[in-house]
């Protein structure tokens, strides 16, 4: 009896979150100006709509510029601060790893309105530039997460094996520690990468009059159009995504994400 | 004059101090072990002489040189540690060179020294393989090849064998000490196993609570503890305070209440507490009455250890522990009578002691 139950409640929540994908995906190659969930026709053209005109195009370009130059800065920072933390004890190490985190645990609306008001505004920064700041902001407890928790696991007694032999504090973490949380490390980025990405809530305080990323540019989409060149760019996005989470799987194991 | 000096050394974690005033001398050649209890500062110690860890006070010397703030990648030192730790990501080979590659050695030297090292460790042809690739003796093979290639003015090992298991353990012991001998460096050696410092080491430092209690040749520390504490280390299980002393021509005569004890030794303390191995008592069925050096008492307990029994003796000045052979053991409750002759007696100056009998 239990378990008819476990196996019904299973099967709703496996509809309720795949259904939509699901009829998303079919309903992008419908022919039809509006979604149409089963199509009557088959088309490509919405797949062809996505890259007719510079619209998506534009925004694709402005994400991806955005989400590399952040990932690079938050892995510059992230990296550093991730190895300090492991490594060593000092004082008001449990207020700055509070600090890295906290941009998971604020909701993106409050965190992108604040920047938009109290920096942004305040210091009158170029959309790029502000754009560029918060997407570093989201990914950096991201990579920090990542790498911190690989660097948790890590035997430091090897950093000190190589010093001990003459290598210098230095040396030592770029030919002994880095190749041993490689994985740790392109985990961290690809991950803070898609959050990055896709990322809607800060981006949309961030953007301005002709710069926009691709989510926010989709959102400004649909708010006027009801036709499936959506639907085709989330599915190519899906790819993407899947794509990416893949690699991450290969080099670390899902499990990352799902331990606290 | 001495290879390696620690001279009024001191380490202190978040202001308590594990190491005070801390002297420690070990001559050229020479291997000397730090054993004692859990947490009694043998890491500490090593990881100071070896520049991990600062001294606020005194000083370091190897061969004439003062080391005291020397950073750890210039003191030229092989530290072999307790998990091996091994560069996962490279080779045997790569593992073993790494010291040299740092130290600037050509190409062609740091291939005949590399080659040279894995056969002294016994590892010929191994050289291409990763470490997850070798049997917990191996590694620790290379890990003492690698401390060794860059030719260390000292040696330091923490519990190196403690990961492998007993027999190997036996086998790696006499290899390290083989290898140590033949390459003349002065070696410290941290482990927990008493058979193993007393076996490998020319002299065994006893540490308790940061200090060291007895620095000597492992015999003498086996057979003449200086103090309690280190006869309690190892394995002196009786302790007996006495009351009063007499002289009686050469002899002196030890006596606790109505019982009299002969202790023979070979210096003058003055000490008053008198400690006896389990080993080195003789249990008597009860019958003639006692005499000295005899005490009667009853079995409480006896546990079968395999090549002798032992018992929990309870006579009126505490209860001892007795070792002893027989094929008809006693039972508990059966009277009898402990013989403890008096050259097997040792006389100790009281230091931190676990329980006295009497
Ligand atoms: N990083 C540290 N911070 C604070 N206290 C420490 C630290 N490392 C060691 N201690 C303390 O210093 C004392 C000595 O530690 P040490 O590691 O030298 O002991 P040990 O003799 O090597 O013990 P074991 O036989 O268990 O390895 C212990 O009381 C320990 O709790
Ligand atoms: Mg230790």
């Amino acid at each position: 009896m239990a378990n008819r139950w476990l196996g019904f409640v299973t099967l709703l929540v496996f509809t309720f979150l795949l259904g939509p994908l699901v009829i998303m995906l079919v309903s992008s190659f419908g022919e039809a100006g509006v979604l149409q969930f089963p199509p009557e026709n088959w088309s490509l053209k919405w797949y062809a709509n996505i890259f007719q005109g510079s619209m998506f195009m534009t925004a694709f370009q402005t994400s991806i510029l955005v989400s590399f130059a952040g990932n690079m800065l938050a892995l510059l920072v992230g990296l550093p601060a991730a190895y300090a933390m492991s490594r060593f004890q000092f004082k008001g190490k449990a207020f700055l790893q509070t600090l890295f985190i906290s941009p998971v645990l604020i909701p993106g609306i409050v965190l992108g309105f604040a920047l938009l008001r109290y920096i942004i505004v305040t210091f009158q920064i170029p959309v790029y530039t502000a754009l560029f700041i918060g997407h570093t902001i989201i990914m950096l407890p991201f990579i920090v997460r990542v790498i911190s928790s690989n660097l948790d696991n890590f035997d430091f007694s090897i950093e000190e094996a190589a010093v001990s032999l003459g290598a210098s504090r230095v040396g030592a973490f770029f030919r002994i520690v880095l190749p041993n949380i490689k994985s740790g490390i392109i985990a961290g980025v690809l991950i803070a990468f898609l959050e990055s990405f896709n990322n809607v809530d800060i981006s949309v305080f961030m953007t301005g009059p002709g710069v926009s990323t691709l989510p926010i540019q989709m959102l400004t989409y649909v708010e006027n159009y009801f036709d499936p060149t959506i639907a085709a760019l989330s599915v190519l996005l899906m790819a993407l995504t899947a794509v990416l989470m893949f690699v991450i799987e290969r080099l670390v194991g899902i499990s990352y994400f799902t331990k606290k | 004059m001495s290879h390696v000096s620690l001279q009024n050394v001191a380490v202190a974690y978040q202001k308590t101090n594990i190491l005070e005033n801390f002297n420690l001398d070990i001559p050229e050649g020479e291997l000397v072990s730090l054993l004692g209890p859990s947490g009694c500062g043998k890491t500490t110690t090593l990881r100071l002489v070896a520049g991990f860890l600062q001294s606020h006070q005194g000083s370091i010397q190897v061969g004439g040189k003062d080391y005291t703030t020397v950073p750890v990648n210039k003191r030229n030192f092989g530290f072999v540690f307790q998990n091996y730790a091994l560069f996962p990501h490279m080779s045997i080979f790569d593992n073993i060179a790494f010291g040299l590659r740092q130290r600037k050695v050509s190409k062609k030297d740091t291939y005949t020294k590399v080659m040279e090292m894995l056969e002294l460790v016994g590892l010929q042809h191994f050289e291409n393989r990763f470490p997850k690739e070798l049997s917990g003796g191996q590694k620790q093979r290379v890990a003492i090849a690698r401390a060794l290639v860059i030719n260390p003015d000292l040696l330091l090992f923490d519990e190196p064998l403690s990961n492998l298991d007993a027999n190997l353990r036996v086998s790696m012991r006499s290899e390290i000490r083989r290898i140590q001998q033949e390459s003349g460096i002065a070696a410290i050696y941290v482990s927990h196993d008493q058979e193993e410092c007393f076996s490998i080491s020319d002299r065994v430092a006893i540490m308790n609570k940061g200090v060291i209690e007895q620095l000597d040749h492992p015999a003498a520390i086996y057979h003449r503890p200086r103090t309690s504490f280190v006869a309690s280390f190892i394995g002196f299980k009786n302790f007996l305070r006495f009351d009063r002393r007499s002289e009686n021509g050469q002899k002196p005569i030890f006596y606790k209440g109505d019982s009299t004890f002969a202790v023979s030794y070979e210096k003058d303390t003055g000490s008053m507490t008198g400690v006896i191995r389990p080993d080195d008592i003789r249990i008597k069925p009860a019958g003639p009455p006692v005499t000295e050096n005899e005490l009667s008492g009853t079995i409480i307990t006896a546990i079968f250890l395999g090549r002798s029994y032992q018992y929990e003796v309870k006579t009126e000045h505490g209860s001892f522990t007795a070792n002893q052979e027989m094929t008809i053991p006693f039972q508990s409750g059966d009277s009898v009578v402990l013989d403890m002759p008096p050259h097997k007696w040792v006389l100790v100056e009281e230091s931190e002691v676990p329980s006295y009998a009497g």
